[in-house]
C-alpha cells in the first residue's frame, strides 16, 4: 500500500514538471496561413445555405462566406463549408473548428455577452412566424390552442415560442427537432400542426413543398429576429474583418457598385468614398491587415448586399421574399453601412 | 539506454541507477512511475488546457446557471415543469425521461431476449430460421438506423388523429401517439390495494410452507397456479366490495389533437421499441449461449431421475445456464441505458436533450452541462453494474 502511494507522489512530481504550453495567433493570421476560409453554415436551409445539384453550397449565407473569403485570402472559392445544427454551432465557434458563423444566427444579449460571441453586424432582419396548413382554417397564431408545434431545437424561437404561448395563455405541445430538413418532414407527415422559425426559413422551406399554395404563413410575427454574423469573443481585428466586409457589401449596393461593374468603377468611379472602398484612394484594406483591393475582391466574388439578396431569396426566385427590413436605409429598410473613411 | 547515455556524466549515480533498473522490483516501480507520470502529464495538460481556452474567451466555471429559469418548454414530463422553472427541474426531467425508456426497455429486452434465445433453439426448422434470420438484421444494422426506422413507421404510417385508429373509441392510435383511458382513483380505491398486498403476503407465506413441506416430505404443492389465483381475486373481491371505485378518463378529439386520458408519444414509443428489440437480439444469443452451455448430460441425469421436461428445465438448466447469461447480460442492460442517448436524434427529451442540449445551448455553459452529463451517465451505469454484481453473486454456484 505505502510502495503504491510512493508511486503516485513521485509520479505527480514527475507530470508537474512538464510545463502547460499555450500558443496564441489571431484568426486572421491562421485564415491567411491556410490559404482557407472555414465557414459555419446551415445544414440545410434553401436560399440561405444549401448543397445544390452539383454538391456547391449555394445560398445568402453560403455568397456571405464567399465575399469574406475573397477578401481575406482572394479566391472565393477558397471556403470551406462546416455545417452545423442550432445546438453545435457555437461550440464549432469556440472551439475554433470555424472561423465564422454565417448561420441565420440571432444576435441576442445573453449569446453577444454569456456564450462569449462576438456578433458583427445584421445581414437579414427576420422574425419568428408560423406556417400551418390551410386546411386547418387557422387565421391568427392566437388560435393555435392545443396545437402541436414543430421547433428547431437550441434556437432562439423555443424561447419564443414558450414566451408566446404564455403571454396569451394558450396551450401547446411542442416536438423538438434538430435540423430545418427534419422539422420539414415531420410538418408533412403532419407529426405537427405547424412548424415555427425565422419568417424567412417558413419561405425558404415552403418553396420546396410539393404544393407551397396549400399552407399559409400566419400574420404574427412574434419576435425580433436579427440575424448576422458571429466570431470568437476577444479577436477583435478579426471581428472587424468579418464586420466590414459585410458593411462593404451593403455600401457597394448604396454607391450602384456591381459584381459586373466593380473593376470599371474600380477605374473611373470620381466618387471618394467608392474610391476608398474599392482600394484606388488610400490605404483601408492595409489597417484591416488586408490587401489594397479586399473589398473589390468581395463585390467581384459574390456582388454587393443587393444582388447576393435578389439571386438567392429575392421576389423572383421561389422562396420569394421582399426586401422589406432588409432594404437599404436610404428605401425605407434597415440596411445600413457606416462610411468608408 | 537514454538513461545510460545521460548518466555518463558522474560515475558514481550511474552505477547506482544501473543497479536500480537491473533490479527487476525496483526496475517494476520504476516503469510503472513513468507511466503514471505520462498519465498524469496528460491529464493536466487537458485540464490546464480547457482552463485557459475558458478564460481566454473570458468565461467562468460555475454551475450556478442551474438555479436561472430554463424558459423553454417540454413536451412531456413526468414530474411538474413550466417554462419557469430552473434549469435544474428541466435536468430532473430529463433525467427521469432516461431513467423511465432504460427501465421499460431492459424489461422488455430481457422479455423479448429470452423468447427470442428459446425459439432460437427450436427444434422447429422453420421458427429456428425466422428467429435466426431476425437476430442477425436487427443486431447487423445500427442502432440508430432502427430508432430513425420505427419513428418513420409511426409518423408516416399511422394515421393523423382525425382519422385516429380507435378500440372502441376508448384507445386511439395515431402518428401524434398512443392514446388510451386515465384511470382516475378515488379515496376508496385504497382498500383494493390492501387487499393486493395481503394477497401477495399470502402466497409468499404459503410458497415457504410448501418449500418446507416439500423438503421435509418430497410431497409437491402447486404454488404458480393458486398463487396467481389469490393475488388476482382478493384485490378483486375488494374493488367490488368498496363499490367500484375507479373510473376512467376517456381521450377525445378535441381542436387540434385528442385531449385527456395518457399519451404514449412517438418519440418515447420509437426509442423505447427500438433499443428493446435491438438490444434483445444481443440478449438473445446471450441467453442461446447460456442454455447451450449446459451439458446435455445434466438433461438426461435429471430425466434418469425421474424429472419432467418443464422441471428439468426449471430446476436444472436454467439455474446452471444463469451463471453464464448473467454477467454479458450486464453489459446489454449497459448499453440499453447509454443508447438511449441517441434519443436527441428523434427528440425525445432525455439528459441530453434537456440539460445536454437546450440548456447548453441557451446559456453556453458547455463544459459544465457536460460534467453533468457524464457523471449522471456513470452513476446509472455504477448503480446497474452495482445491483447486476450483486444478482450474479446470488445466483453464483455455491461450492461446498
Amino acid at each position: 500500500m505505502r510502495k503504491t502511494a510512493i508511486t503516485f507522489v513521485a509520479a505527480i512530481a514527475a507530470a508537474s514538471a512538464v510545463a502547460p504550453m499555450a500558443a496564441e495567433a489571431g484568426t486572421l493570421d491562421d485564415v491567411k496561413a491556410r490559404k482557407e476560409l472555414n465557414c459555419i453554415t446551415n445544414t440545410g436551409l434553401a436560399g440561405f445555405s444549401y448543397t445544390d445539384k452539383a454538391g456547391k453550397w449555394q445560398g445568402f449565407d453560403a455568397d456571405h462566406c464567399r465575399a469574406l473569403a475573397a477578401a481575406v485570402v482572394g479566391d472565393g472559392n477558397k471556403v470551406k463549408f462546416i455545417p452545423a445544427t442550432g445546438k453545435t454551432r457555437f461550440t464549432l465557434l469556440n472551439s475554433k473548428e470555424g472561423d465564422v458563423l454565417f448561420r441565420n444566427t440571432t444576435w441576442t444579449y445573453v449569446r453577444d455577452v454569456d456564450v462569449k460571441l462576438s456578433f458583427v453586424g445584421v445581414n437579414y432582419y427576420d422574425g419568428q412566424g408560423f406556417i400551418i396548413r390551410k386546411s386547418a382554417g387557422i387565421k391568427s397564431a392566437k388560435q393555435l390552442n392545443g396545437a402541436t408545434v414543430c421547433i428547431q431545437t437550441g434556437t432562439t424561437t423555443e424561447l419564443n415560442l414558450a414566451d408566446f404561448f404564455r403571454a396569451n395563455k394558450i396551450k401547446y405541445e411542442p416536438v423538438p427537432i434538430e435540423t430545418n430538413d427534419e422539422a420539414r418532414t415531420a410538418y408533412l407527415a403532419q407529426r405537427c400542426d405547424t412548424y415555427t422559425t425565422d419568417a424567412s426559413g417558413l419561405a425558404a422551406t415552403r418553396a420546396t413543398f410539393d404544393k407551397p399554395a396549400d399552407h399559409v404563413i400566419l400574420p404574427e410575427i412574434i419576435s425580433k429576429e436579427p440575424l448576422g454574423p458571429a466570431v470568437r469573443h476577444g479577436d477583435d481585428q478579426w471581428a472587424d474583418v468579418v464586420r466590414w466586409v459585410t458593411y462593404a457589401l451593403v455600401a457597394a449596393e448604396e454607391y450602384g457598385v456591381t459584381k459586373g461593374n466593380a473593376d470599371e468603377m474600380a477605374k473611373k468611379s470620381a466618387n471618394p468614398e467608392v474610391k476608398r472602398l474599392l482600394g484606388t484612394e488610400g490605404n483601408l484594406g492595409g489597417m484591416l491587415g488586408l490587401d489594397k483591393d479586399w473589398a473589390l475582391k468581395a463585390i467581384k466574388a459574390a456582388g454587393n448586399y443587393g444582388e447576393i439578396f435578389e439571386r438567392n431569396i429575392g421576389p423572383k426566385t421561389n422562396i420569394g421574399l421582399e426586401r422589406g427590413l432588409n432594404a437599404q436605409w436610404f428605401n425605407g429598410g434597415l440596411q445600413y453601412a457606416p462610411p468608408f473613411r | 539506454m537514454a538513461i545510460q547515455a545521460s548518466a555518463a556524466v558522474t560515475a558514481g549515480d550511474t552505477n547506482a541507477l544501473l543497479r536500480l533498473w537491473r533490479n527487476k522490483e525496483a526496475r517494476a516501480v520504476i516503469i510503472q512511475i513513468l507511466t503514471l507520470a505520462i498519465l498524469f502529464a496528460f491529464f493536466a495538460y487537458i485540464i490546464d488546457n480547457a482552463i485557459q481556452n475558458l478564460a481566454r474567451l473570458g468565461k467562468t466555471f460555475s454551475f450556478s446557471f442551474l438555479e436561472q429559469p430554463a424558459s423553454y418548454d417540454i413536451n412531456q414530463h413526468l414530474i411538474s415543469y413550466t417554462s419557469q422553472d430552473t434549469h435544474l427541474r428541466a435536468m430532473t426531467v430529463g433525467i427521469l425521461h432516461t431513467v423511465l425508456v432504460a427501465v421499460c426497455g431492459i424489461v422488455l429486452a430481457t422479455a423479448m431476449g429470452y423468447i427470442l434465445g428459446v425459439l432460437r433453439l427450436s427444434k422447429n426448422w422453420l421458427i429456428n430460421r425466422i428467429v435466426y434470420c431476425f437476430i442477425e438484421f436487427t443486431r447487423n444494422v445500427p442502432v440508430l438506423l432502427h430508432i430513425l426506422l420505427v419513428y418513420g413507421i409511426i409518423v408516416n404510417v399511422l394515421p393523423v388523429p382525425r382519422q385516429a385508429l380507435d378500440w372502441s373509441k376508448t384507445a386511439f392510435l395515431t402518428n401524434r401517439g398512443v392514446f388510451i383511458p386515465k384511470p382516475v382513483f378515488e379515496d376508496a380505491f385504497v382498500w383494493t390495494l390492501v387487499a393486493f398486498f395481503a394477497a401477495v403476503a399470502v402466497v409468499w407465506a404459503y410458497r415457504r410452507w410448501a418449500r418446507k413441506v416439500q423438503e421435509e416430505t418430497g410431497k409437491i404443492y402447486p404454488v404458480l397456479w393458486p398463487g396467481l389465483a389469490i393475488i388476482v381475486l382478493l384485490p378483486t373481491l375488494a374493488f367490488w366490495v368498496s363499490g367500484s371505485p375507479l373510473s376512467w378518463e376517456v381521450p377525445a378529439l378535441k381542436g387540434f389533437n385528442f385531449q385527456g386520458g395518457m399519451v404514449m408519444r412517438p418519440e418515447f414509443l420509437a426509442l423505447w421499441l427500438a433499443l428493446s428489440y435491438y438490444t434483445s437480439a444481443f440478449i438473445a444469443e446471450i441467453v442461446r449461449a447460456g442454455i447451450l452451455s449446459v451439458a446435455w448430460g445434466q438433461t438426461e441425469a435429471s430425466y434418469a431421475i425421474g424429472l419432467r421436461p418443464n422441471r428439468t428445465l426449471q430446476l436444472i438448466i436454467i439455474p446452471q445456464a444463469l451463471r453464464v447469461i448473467v454477467p454479458p447480460l450486464t453489459s446489454q442492460f449497459l448499453n440499453i441505458t447509454k443508447n438511449s442517448s441517441l434519443a436527441i436524434a428523434i427528440g425525445y427529451m432525455d439528459i441530453v436533450a434537456t440539460i445536454g442540449g437546450i440548456s447548453l445551448m441557451q446559456t453556453g455553459k458547455e463544459m459544465e452541462s457536460m460534467i453533468i452529463v457524464l457523471s449522471i451517465y456513470l452513476a446509472f451505469s455504477l448503480i446497474i453494474s452495482a445491483f447486476m454484481n450483486w444478482y450474479n453473486k446470488k445466483i453464483k454456484l455455491v461450492e461446498r
